[in-house]
């Protein structure tokens, strides 16, 4: 099978017209922009559809961008096996509701990176079996990654902001 | 015949005369004491390679009676807590201390330990006297092996200086008390 960046985005169009908010291409691997009602759609197309059969989640992670309207944002990566191309799914979500639809009844790997998002970001993948801390401790009371929060411990006492340039 | 090449350890402040030794039994158990400390090595990073290289032959804690080291808890005397903890691991240090049995002592090993180190991030534990009593803090990232000869010998000082009914004292138990820890 020969699988071209124009072949998967003619794919999706056809199938997704208006939900698909952008596409690029970023060194020769294509990034999707999908709007989120239809993400679990467009991830189970992608993998059960017989003639794209993107079968590997490689990775699913969580971003903060604090200057967008939709400031959260889920990014799945996908491979194809046979084919050895890989894409990129993104999809955002308003910081009030940072609710999406789970992949894990798709894909088990996605259980835990679901459970990491979740950790780090507060992202609610619905539908999850066990959404919960992954990472961090159970106690934390904030999701660390998000911009608002700061990265250092604030309750450390022997550093002088004067000697690290705070 | 040649004089052995090693060193005794001095008698404790006593009086002696032919066939008699008399001294308090505060010194004596502190001199047993503080030549036989089991340390239990909490090893999570690059101070406990140092830490390796300690026990070994080149350095030898063996030399101050310290060459069996305890992984168990329960028969260990010194808590030697080496590299970065971070917060889930907290619980599990002070877990380790509340195991061990009186007397008990605790030495901070390098920055991390001590205080946070470079790590002063939100998983990151800012040193480890948040969570248990610590005796002796060894500065370095990562303190040579020296260092650490030197925080543990800071440790035999204390140990064989201890009065046997300070763990009964109430400073000690409002210490504990301050960590939680019954």
């Amino acid at each position: 099978m020969d699988m071209d960046n124009s072949f998967i985005t003619g794919k999706l169009k056809t199938r997704f017209t208006e939900s698909i908010l952008s596409i690029e291409e970023n060194s020769d691997m294509l990034t999707i922009v999908v709007a989120r009602e239809v993400i679990h759609e467009v991830i189970r197309f992608l993998k059960e559809n017989e003639t794209l059969g993107f079968t590997f989640l490689t990775t699913l992670c969580g971003i903060h961008y604090p200057d967008q309207e939709l400031q959260l944002g889920v990014i799945y990566h996908l491979h194809h096996f046979s084919d050895n191309t890989r894409i990129r799914v993104k999809t955002f979500l308003p910081l009030e509701n940072p609710v999406i639809a789970t992949v894990t009844d798709l894909f088990s790997a996605a259980n835990w990176m679901e459970r990491e998002t979740y950790d780090f970001y507060g992202i609610i993948f619905k539908g999850h079996p066990n959404l919960k801390r992954i990472l961090n401790v159970e106690y934390l009371d904030y999701f660390p990654m998000r911009k608002e929060y700061p990265l250092e411990d604030p309750t450390r006492e022997d550093k002088d902001d004067r000697f690290f340039g705070r | 015949m040649e004089a052995p090449n090693y060193i005794k350890v001095e008698p404790p402040e006593g009086y002696s005369s032919p066939g008699l030794f008399a001294t308090t039994f505060d010194k004596v158990v502190g001199l047993a004491r503080k030549n036989s400390i089991w340390p239990l090595p909490f090893a999570t990073s690059c101070c406990g390679i140092e830490f390796m290289a300690t026990m070994g032959a080149h350095y030898d804690l063996g030399r101050f009676g310290a060459e069996r080291l305890s992984f168990s808890p329960r028969q260990a005397d010194l808590l030697m807590v080496m590299g970065t903890i971070a917060k889930k691991m907290a619980q599990v240090v002070q877990q380790v201390y509340v195991q061990m049995a009186e007397p008990r002592w605790v030495i901070a090993v390098g920055a991390c330990a001590a205080s946070g180190g470079i790590f002063d991030t939100y998983s990151v534990l800012q040193g480890i006297d948040r969570i248990v009593p610590v005796d002796v803090y060894v500065p370095g990232c990562p303190p040579r092996p020296e260092q650490i000869i030197d925080g543990f010998m800071k440790v035999q000082e204390l140990v064989g200086k201890e009065s046997l009914r300070r763990r009964y004292s109430k400073e000690y138990k409002d210490l504990l008390e301050s960590y939680g820890i019954k």
